[in-house]
């Protein structure tokens, strides 16, 4: 009897971490994106790129200040809809240590300057030549905005359109206390 | 206690046991009252049809299975022939979902549509095709198991002597008196000559098992342990950091940085496309192509940032690899692989215009915008320049006034000129777009003429990385390893006994390839006088046919 | 004479030899000797198989001038590849044969080969350069091996028809009567095919159509054959030939559906035409011919061909393929047509394997596996290539 019981734990134990092996398979590849996606919650990579002012900005540099990353180009609709309105709000934030920055992802500096001035922008517009910073942060669509904690955390990404309002509760929520 | 099977020597033998496997006794009324045994797995209990109690048993026995087992086989086969019907989804280039049912229900009628819907269009991927595999590789396990352990130990075990109802229904058996000499040295004789045929012969008393190959009978075992590391090799693809599979766009003169593999950049210096300057040949016509390809190639190089550099920092590039990437000649860097996979020809670079007066023609000087820089004024002389205004790189049309663009990308592209001459120092303002050009007032003196382009090609390259790829590689070669064992080599025995009147009695086996083993039988016939075998599946088969003269 | 005529006379020499070989096992087998081990190698036997040596030896001739021409392994195009299929078919019988010394397989592998050669010499046979994702010599590598272990599997469908032809009773009706017969019916449509090809080719025909693919575009097909179907939206350029009689959807091709409807008809009406002659069943008139076969010896071959061949495929086809496709396109499995018939192939020999190993599948059940595997190969190389279409797509 004893060894009969053997038989059937050992061979249940076998059954099961091969049926856990196909359900994790079936799982994984049925949920797993085809790239690794930085996820909220993670720490964002630290970056460093020049404005048009030739001013470098490392993220880094901004810990203890919240980082509202906008990631945009100059012929996206829902961009030139956003970016009066996150300018507006940045005048009224900035004091309070959120930063906005706008990474253009790999656009030409005529285009850039262009549009900035068009739109009159104040906040510091970077440009990503490599596509590097995109790269890292796995930005697919444009616009997309990473809220960055004054700890460095991504705290929120936003794919799409922001109204101002809602730029406004996401600058609230990553305020430095 | 568990039931047994007691023969008549005595020895138990677990419950579906054919023959036992001290004397060879058949114990099963099917096996004693058939003319040739069942041999396989050398009669030994095969562990599942043991017990079949729980439901764990239940389950276990049905994986063991070589009817599930064959049954899995023939519909991942069915299956795998579906997704063959129409292209599967990633063969189409459409982007969306909405757009692949489109295509399919547009290039394949309803058939199509329905193909699509029901999920046949990424048959591969999905989920009863995996676990399809997986129960196949559960059934491998189980199966293999079952099976190659008593059998194992069964060979190990062996008896030099059987019994007589054993021997008796061997396909290949002998009996009789020697044909000539001594029969006292019958067994000697038996034993040098299958000795010489690389047997290895065991002995006792009046009994010998010669015996060759036994190897032999482990290679299905071997092949499905690789078999079983080259699906878990594939599984392992799933695990993060295993596997990396990125494309990357990247035109001429870009430095852009590598998917996948944080701290490496990849410059496109060229991109070159031959073809063969070959009349075209009759097969070419009926396939209406002109030209052939000889070549896709990118010039490239490969740099690395600094150890302690953060994304974005692209000054202070070490050069790490030159290399012209072409098909079968992947780039290759630690593990990751650079593949030319695709191409676009004569992206616009460079507009190339001349500032011109509309009435005598006659041409202030040259004005080339580089797209992928265009500056905020082009100086011609201190009275004489251009000022740019805007630039659209795909224009789509006017909203509210002013030019839009659709992308990024200079397909079609369009400016706001402002000229400044001697002439008209205030400057004179004109949207100019391929094929178009708007003045607000209408009166302008100067135009911008179009002179030329300069074209660049863009690179489809796709970064690979795949860490499973030793796992595979080990398990294809102990699968190709086990094959060859299984299925070059086979494992005969000859078991012989001499009765105590001197007569012989002989019995032989194997599991594949009876034409060789008689060719040893006659070998042994001819040097140790042995009485004259016969193949009692001939036998059977003659007396078929006897029964059948009315043909 | 260049190179390249040289191996064509070669290749016809081969061809010659091979039909002359056939005949010579046809007398082998004829000739009343006891089907002993040592006689059937006698005289005819003999004779018959130093013809078809050297009838591989001009092939092989023909295979190795024309690499030296063309610079790559002549295995690149459909005429090419099938062509060496035939060759390693022979080469695959010679080894088989003298492991059993059996006459009557080369009087069935042998007929089988030609026809093969002969299929492919109804396509365009000139030298095509070398697009870049074949420019490896993994070509080489790959597509040999695959061949060679198709070859050998197929000398076990070789073994299962002959088991066959003489196990199965062919004055009684039954349903392994129907199918054996119609399988010799599907051997004729193959020579319907190469008959009409050539008949076709003597008579000049040729007529130009535009038509509007499936993409939407306008594009022109000339047909070698009267085009009984039509492209979609075609338009006749050609004067003074048939019309074609029904107009097909843009996704069938109906140029080969009309070689497929020729074939078709010219195979039917040879076939008719031998069963009015001769008042018989094919089967009826092969039969007589492996009256003297050894049943078990032949099962024997036809498992032993597959054990042979099953680890060639899969280095040839599964593991060399993966390899390739790995150094060409990052990837060592896509999911292509052809891949997934490969897998097709060796999924179905394992079945086979199994079958016989543990269900007892000897005999009759296996000899008509045999064939079915040899089915499959054939869809694999016809079907996949011509039907279709993906990365692997000759003609």
């Amino acid at each position: 009897m004893e060894k009969k019981k053997k038989r059937t734990i050992l061979r249940s134990v076998i059954l099961v971490v091969l049926v856990a092996a196909i359900v994790y398979t079936v799982y994984s590849s049925a949920t797993k994106d085809k790239v690794e996606v930085l996820k909220e919650g993670a720490e964002a990579p630290n970056f460093e790129l020049v404005d048009l002012n030739g001013e470098t900005h490392r993220l880094s540099d901004y810990e203890g200040q919240g980082v509202f990353l906008n990631f945009w180009g100059t012929w996206c609709e829902p961009c030139k809809k956003e970016m009066p309105a996150m300018d507006r709000q940045y005048a009224t934030y900035k004091d309070q240590g959120v930063h906005v920055l706008a990474v253009n992802i790999a656009q030409s500096d005529f285009e850039v300057q262009n549009f900035v001035d068009t739109y009159g922008l104040s906040f510091p517009v970077v440009i990503d030549k490599t596509k590097s910073v995109m790269t890292a942060y796995n930005i697919n669509p444009l616009p997309t905005t990473m809220l960055i904690s004054p700890e460095g955390k991504v705290e929120k990404i936003i794919t799409g359109e922001m109204t101002e309002k809602q730029i406004a509760s996401f600058m609230e929520s990553i305020k430095p206390e | 206690m568990m039931e047994k099977i007691i023969c008549v020597c005595k020895h138990e033998n677990p419950v579906g046991t054919k023959i036992c496997a001290n004397c060879g006794r058949p114990l099963t009324e099917e096996e004693q009252n058939s003319k040739v045994l069942d041999m396989k797995y050398d009669g030994s209990a095969i562990r599942s049809k043991t017990y079949n109690k729980s439901i764990v048993d239940k389950i276990w026995n049905f994986f063991s299975s070589v009817k599930v087992g064959v049954s899995l086989i023939i519909i991942t086969l069915v299956a795998a022939s579906i997704g063959t019907i129409f292209p599967q989804e990633f063969y189409v280039s459409a982007g969306t979902e909405l757009e692949r049912e489109l295509y399919y229900e547009k290039t394949y009628g309803s058939l199509g549509k329905l193909y699509y819907s029901l999920g046949l269009a990424d048959i591969y991927s999905s989920w009863w095709f995996q676990v399809l595999v997986g129960m196949l590789g559960i059934s491998i396990i189980v199966a293999s198991l079952d099976r190659g352990l008593p059998l194992y130990k069964s060979l190990k075990n062996q008896r030099v002597k059987r019994h007589e109802s054993f021997m008796k229904r061997q396909r290949v058996i002998a009996e009789g008196a020697i044909t000539e000499g001594d029969s006292a040295r019958t067994l000697d004789l038996i034993e040098d000559k299958m000795k010489n045929l690389k047997y290895k012969v065991r002995r006792e008393g009046n009994a010998l098992l010669a015996e060759r190959g036994r190897f032999a009978r482990s290679g299905p075992y071997i092949n499905h342990v690789g078999l079983i590391i080259f699906l878990l090799g594939v599984m392992f693809r799933l695990l993060p950091g295993f596997y990396v599979d990125e494309a990357m766009w990247i035109r001429e003169g870009e430095t852009r940085a590598v998917p996948g593999m944080d701290g490496y950049f990849l410059e496109n210096e060229k991109f070159i496309l031959e073809t063969y300057d070959n009349d075209p040949t009759e097969s070419q016509k009926q396939q209406g192509v002109n030209v052939v390809a000889k070549n896709y190639q990118t010039n490239v190089k490969l740099y690395k940032q600094s150890e302690d550099a953060v994304a974005g920092q692209s000054d202070n590039l070490e050069l790490v690899q030159d290399y012209s990437i072409r098909v079968n000649h992947p780039l290759q860097q630690e593990g990751y692989s650079f593949y030319q996979m695709d191409f676009r020809l004569n992206e616009l670079k460079e507009m190339r215009f001349s500032l011109t007066n509309k009435e005598t023609g006659e041409s202030l000087g040259p004005v080339n915008i580089d797209l992928t820089n265009p500056q905020k004024e082009y100086v011609i002389d201190d009275q004489t320049k251009v000022a740019l205004l805007g630039y659209y790189p795909d224009f789509s049309g006017f909203e509210n006034g002013e030019p839009q663009t659709k992308t990024p990308t200079p397909n079609n592209p369009a400016f706001i000129f402002k000229m400044i001459t001697p002439e008209k120092p205030d400057g004179e303002v004109s949207f100019v777009a391929i094929q178009q050009t708007i003045e607000p007032n209408g009166d302008n003196a100067y135009k911008m003429a179009f002179q030329g382009v300069e074209t660049r090609n863009m690179s489809g390259l796709t970064v690979h990385k795949d860490r499973t790829i030793p796992i595979l590689a080990i398990g294809g070669f102990i699968f190709l390893l086990g094959v060859a064992i299984g299925s070059y080599w086979s494992h005969r025995r000859v078991w012989v006994q001499q009765l105590d009147d001197g007569t012989i009695m002989l019995a032989a086996h194997t599991n594949k390839n009876w034409f060789t083993i008689k060719k040893d039988i006659d070998a042994v016939t001819e040097y140790a006088h042995l009485p004259k075998y016969v193949d009692q599946l001939d036998v059977e088969e003659q007396n078929e046919k006897e029964g059948d003269n009315t043909l | 004479m260049s190179l390249i005529d040289i191996s064509g006379y070669l290749l016809f020499i081969a061809f010659i030899a091979y039909l002359v070989a056939t005949l010579l096992f046809g007398g082998a087998i004829k000739s009343k000797k006891p089907d002993g081990a040592v006689q059937r190698a006698e005289k005819w036997g003999k004779v018959a198989i130093t013809v078809t040596i050297i009838g591989l030896l001009s092939q092989l001739g023909y295979f190795i001038t024309r690499w030296i021409y063309t610079g790559h392994a002549p295995v690149s195009n459909m005429f090419e590849f099938t062509t060496a299929f035939g060759m390693f078919i022979v080469g695959a019988f010679i080894l088989i044969y003298f492991m059993y010394r059996v006459v009557v397989l080369g009087f069935v592998a042998l007929p089988i080969a030609i026809l093969i050669i002969a299929y492919a010499a109804m396509f365009p046979n000139e030298v095509n350069p070398l697009v870049p994702s074949l420019q490896s010599y993994w070509l080489t590598v790959h597509v040999i091996t695959a061949a060679l272990g198709q070859s050998i599997l197929a000398i076990s469908a070789v073994a299962g028809l002959i088991y066959l032809l003489k196990d199965i009773n062919s004055k009684q009706k039954s349903r392994n009567r129907f199918w054996l017969e119609f399988i010799l019916y599907f051997v004729v449509l193959v020579v319907g095919f190469v008959v009409s090809s050539i008949t076709f080719k003597a008579m000049d025909y040729e007529a130009q159509f535009t038509y509007v693919d499936k993409e939407e575009f306008e594009s022109e097909i000339v047909y070698y054959m009267p085009a009984v179907f039509g492209m979609n939206e075609y338009q006749v350029l050609t004067d003074d030939v048939m019309e074609p009689l029904v107009e097909m959807p843009p996704i069938i091709n109906a140029k080969k559906l009309t070689t497929v409807f020729w074939s078709f008809i010219f195979g039917t009406v040879i076939y008719l035409l031998i069963r009015l002659i001769t008042r018989r069943r094919i089967i009826e008139m092969l039969q007589p011919l492996v009256q003297k076969v050894n049943l078990p010896l032949l099962d024997e071959i036809g498992y032993r061909s597959v054990l042979i061949g099953f680890p060639v495929f899969s280095l040839g086809a599964l593991v060399f393929a993966m390899i390739w496709a790995q150094e060409a396109w990052g990837r060592f499995w896509g999911w292509d047509p052809k891949e997934v018939w490969a897998l097709i192939t060796w999924l179905f020999y394992a079945a086979f394997l199994h079958l016989r190993l543990s269900k007892g599948w000897e005999g009759r059940k296996s000899a008509w596996l045999a064939l079915v595997g040899f089915a499959i190969i054939l869809f694999n190389l016809i079907v996949v290539n011509l039907v279709i279409a993906g990365l692997h797509s000759y003609a």
